[in-house]
């Protein structure tokens, strides 16, 4: 019992005093994980109205695939993306396996099919004729696009809550292809996993809290502009 | 609304040359040649599947999967004139609403926007259109918190703000509930009638598509089975399909030419029926006789009916229907009664054969088309 409350003891007096170490880890960890999401929003969102949009044989085959992927085990990404950007590997010329870059990597993969698994039932929900009518108010296909995305607005809300959740708590892939290298490839589910062992638990429950309060700040932002838009939608 | 005298434009707005669709080998669509004149109303009527939506959407250019042309102002579509350019000089109203969630304003603004107009172009368009709908006071509302027949304004307000060419409509008022439906008809004529636009709508209402349009096309199984001035459709139907889907009660157009108090003669192609109501002599309009309404009788009942209207005409057709027959009349109008089996036996009456129908003045229903002609 000593050892939590002393643990958590130290891990606010961590938090309080700006601790360098944790500072640096915590805005790697978001770093890593916004550009990744970032990526993910970019590569997944295009593709995912794409696949909604278009009419093509096995779309139904590729929409499953994509909702597989929704639940890729991160450990089974970080391998592949080892092997991947290992020396001798197809892209191992790139040589920044064990880098910041090597994990924006890994996580953009796990982000993109929920992003684009999303993306496409967004899309897809919205009426058929939705996207006639607004050709017929003389869109271009991009304007088209734009319409249909502030349209579905609000399920592709959760589609980023959902990516950036899965990432930023994500371990596997992060510690395969980072290496967990103190100052420079450390986020804060690696560093928490690090210490664990060590039995530093004080640390541990640090980046614990901070690992929580974070996802639970962004997700708050999130989901205060989707209930507003919700509470527009209910209201009269 | 009336285009007769201004046909001196001599290209239509709209020209299809040899339209074909087909789906699995079959031709679900097929228009040979079809003309729109600038300022017409055309009304495309039919039952479901007759194809009338697929023939809106690929005049609109919304569906591209067809072979033929289709000439905007004698311009091929699509390589004299871009899909683009076409788009942005007409407009589309769906049986649905289809508003966008956001506010009124920026549901109207749509069009304008996609357009690049400026801002403050934009605010002054919007809400003079908003008011023109009678719906300004709405302007900052939820698109989602609208009744049935405000939706309905704004997304005629939308389709309208840009000024469009041609105005397309699909079944737009289907939904709503007839005294609605009257006030924004009213509201939407008025407008299109001050701006000239060309309306082509679909509608499976009759009486909806007598009351709006110049033309009439009857379109069924993909094809257009009989085109033409809306009286001439009603009084002349080429064939059975139209007669029974414009005709399943007798719809007459004629004009006036006599009014007395509380009645007025009406003439359609010569012969004269006297209907009861208000109406201007040399007034066009448009007259409902509901088939159980009609009574039919042999030359020995002669005189002896209180009817106004008694015509003498031939039997082209006998159908059954349930405890009633359906006889199909020719008085040199086409006339359609109900009479029961008993009836029909007891007076002999056979097809080809001369009867004399008669119906009550008041057994007509007229609809007023135009207040001055």
């Amino acid at each position: 019992m000593n050892l939590i409350i002393e643990g958590i003891k130290k891990a606010f007096w961590l938090i309080i005093s700006f601790d360098p170490e944790v500072m640096g880890i915590t805005f790697l960890s978001l770093k890593v994980s916004g550009t990744a999401t970032m990526i993910s929003l970019l590569i997944g969102i295009s593709i995912g109205i794409g696949i909604a949009l278009s009419k093509f044989p096995g779309k139904r085959i590729i929409i499953s695939l994509i909702n597989t992927g929704m639940g890729l085990p991160p450990v089974v990404v970080g391998l592949f993306v080892t092997i991947f950007l290992w020396r001798n590997g197809p892209l191992g010329f790139l040589g920044i396996l064990y880098t910041p870059a090597a994990m924006i990597i890994a996580q953009a993969v796990i982000a993109t099919p929920i992003v684009m698994g999303i993306t496409v039932a967004a899309i897809q929900q919205l009426p058929d004729k939705l996207r006639l009518q607004i050709l017929a108010l003389g869109a271009t296909r991009l304007q088209m696009v734009w319409f249909l995305i502030k349209e579905a607005r609000l399920p592709l809300l959760a589609g980023i809550m959902a990516g950036f959740g899965g990432v930023i708590s994500e371990v596997g892939a992060s510690i395969m292809v980072g290496g967990n290298i103190k100052g420079y490839s450390r986020v804060l589910t690696t560093a928490t996993v690090m210490e664990t062992s060590r039995g530093n638990f004080d640390i541990a429950i640090a980046l614990s809290i901070i690992l929580i309060l974070l996802s639970y700040f962004i997700n708050l932002i999130l989901t205060q502009i989707q209930q507003r838009e919700l509470k527009v939608k209910s209201e009269k | 609304m009336k285009s007769e005298k201004g046909m001196k434009e001599n290209i239509p707005i709209l020209e299809v040359r040899n339209l074909k669709i087909k789906k699995g080998g079959i031709t679900i669509l097929h228009i040979p040649s079809l003309l729109i004149n600038k300022g017409e109303t055309l009304s495309i009527i039919g039952p479901n599947g007759a194809g009338k939506t697929t023939l809106l959407q690929t005049l609109s250019y919304l569906s591209k999967q067809f072979q033929g042309e289709i000439l905007f102002k004698g311009e091929k579509i699509d390589s004299n004139i871009s899909i683009l350019d076409f788009r942005r000089r007409l407009s589309f109203v769906f049986e649905e609403p289809l508003l966008f969630d956001t506010t009124v304003f920026n549901n109207v603004a749509s069009g304008l926007k996609i357009r690049g107009f400026k801002r403050d172009e934009i605010k002054k368009k919007v809400m003079d259109e908003l008011d023109r709908f009678g719906i300004k006071h709405l302007y900052n509302r939820s698109s989602k918190s609208l009744s049935a027949g405000e939706a309905r304004r704004a997304s005629l307000a939308r389709a309208l703000v840009t000024e469009p060419e041609i105005l397309f409509m699909d079944e737009p008022f289907s939904s709503l509930d007839p005294p609605s439906r009257d006030s924004i008809i009213e509201d939407l004529k008025n407008i299109l009638n001050q701006r000239k636009t060309t309306l082509i709508f679909a509608t499976h209402d009759r009486s909806e598509a007598i009351h709006f349009s110049d033309r009439i096309a009857v379109m069924n199984e993909g094809r257009i089975i009989q085109i033409g001035k809306t009286d001439d459709v009603i009084n002349h139907p080429l064939d059975e399909f139209v007669a029974s889907f414009i005709g399943i009660e007798t719809i007459l157009s004629g004009k006036v030419i006599q009014r007395y108090s509380g009645t007025f003669i009406v003439s359609i192609d010569g012969q004269e029926i006297e209907a009861v109501g208000e109406a201007n002599v040399g007034e066009k309009v448009t007259l409902f006789i509901r088939p159980e309404n009609v009574t039919l009788s042999t030359s020995m009942t002669k005189g002896k009916t209180s009817a106004r209207n008694v015509f003498r005409g031939k039997v082209l057709k006998i159908l059954p229907l349930g405890l009633f027959k359906k006889v199909q009349l020719d008085c040199r109008f086409p006339l359609i009664a109900y009479i029961t089996n008993h009836s029909l036996e007891e007076l002999s009456i056979q097809e080809g054969k001369e009867v004399e129908a008669s119906f009550k003045a008041t057994a007509v229903s007229v609809i007023r088309r135009s207040k001055n002609e």
